[in-house]
């Protein structure tokens, strides 16, 4: 009996990619590494607490009234959950990476990566980009990575 | 890039260089020690949920089988300069990881492959990664209480390491010899980057 499965019966439904909306991929364009560092703007917590619109939190509390989940893609019109608030604050001093992030949040690592890319779409972070794949950092690096290495 | 659309108005503040290190080797040889060694931070756990579709035609006559497998992965992290942060990555253990491992070891500067001399075939898959991709690594034995030592020439043979493969003793407890062995390791992916500058273009 597939009618069975409606609504509450379903159990949780607040499972990890519920909060990206079902979308497992971030912005094809960004390829977050695991060490690709976030950093946010100085104002930007305050101005991603105001993109997230008061009639949307009304709509989810309102009973009776299923909440359909939004079209696939950063929409960050509709309102920021939660946890894009709290990569944010997490990244407003120091610079966070990715790997980083998902412990502290504990999550997984494609959930952040996901809601990373929806604050980059927002253009509330920055990240960096990590040594180019397949390449080994040059010489100068290496060696300051050594001399960092003996100081410690 | 598409990354510089991420910069809106001017205030660029230089985030530091990321950089990362492979620590692999075998279940239980200690490579979540050796990182909470050199960490500054307590080794850190972050997990990926993997979906893997069941193969096509399998014993369930037709049903998709799909499970869902959670990968974890160790890391710690070592500030080197204003500019330079090091992160280190213990691998998952289990070798049917591979795909996570292809993730971790893109940009790596390096691997230290941590063996156990009680169990060496621990460490052959590591060893066998590392080689294949051409990660330039560098062979930690882990030196365990009353584990059996034996001479490093017994141990380089056994393995059969090239011989500049850098091969050490090492306690991975210690913060002084797990830093040793990363010095190590990225000197000798040093001499790697140098000695691929002055050849001729070849895969």
């Amino acid at each position: 009996m597939t009618d069975a499965w409606f609504d509450d019966a379903a159990g949780p439904v607040v499972r990890p990619y519920a909060m990206t909306r079902g979308r497992t991929r971030p912005d094809a364009r960004l390829r977050l590494d695991l060490i690709a560092l976030v950093t946010a703007d100085d104002d930007a917590l305050e101005r991603a607490e105001h993109a997230a619109p008061a009639d949307h939190r009304a709509q989810d509390d309102a009973p009776g009234h299923p909440v359909h989940p939004g079209p696939a893609g950063p929409t960050p019109a509709t309102g920021f959950a939660p946890e894009h608030l709290t990569i944010v604050r997490r990244c407003s001093g120091d610079p966070q990476s990715v790997a980083e992030l998902a412990a502290d949040l504990d999550l997984p690592v494609g959930v952040v990566r996901v809601l990373v890319s929806d604050l980059v779409t927002a253009e509330l972070v920055r990240v960096t980009r990590p040594v180019p794949p397949a390449e080994l950092p040059d010489e100068t690096v290496l060696r300051e990575v050594i001399d960092g290495l003996r100081a410690l | 890039m598409a990354f510089g659309r991420s910069e809106p108005g001017a205030r660029p503040t230089p985030a530091p260089t990321a950089l990362k290190i492979l620590v692999a080797g075998g279940f239980g040889v200690g490579k979540t020690t050796f990182t909470g060694a050199v960490s500054e931070i307590k080794p850190l756990r972050s997990e990926e949920a993997l979906t893997e579709a069941g193969r096509p035609y399998d014993d369930l006559g037709g049903v998709e089988a799909k499970a869902t497998t959670t990968v974890a992965m160790d890391f710690g992290r070592i500030t080197l300069s204003a500019s330079m942060v090091l992160y280190l990555f213990g691998t998952p253990g289990q070798d049917r990881f591979w795909f996570l491992w292809d993730e971790l070891a893109q940009g790596a500067l390096g691997a230290v492959v941590l063996v156990d001399t009680r169990r060496l075939e621990e460490s052959f898959a590591a060893i066998d990664y590392v080689e294949r991709r051409g990660i330039p690594f560098a062979v930690a034995v882990n030196l365990f209480d009353g584990a059996p030592t034996h001479p490093v020439p017994t141990v380089r043979a056994a393995l059969d390491l090239d011989p500049d493969v850098p091969l050490l003793l090492c306690d991975a407890r210690r913060r002084e010899s797990a830093r040793e062995v990363l010095v190590a390791l990225v000197e000798h992916s040093l001499r790697t980057a140098a000695a691929r500058q002055h050849l001729p273009a070849a895969p």
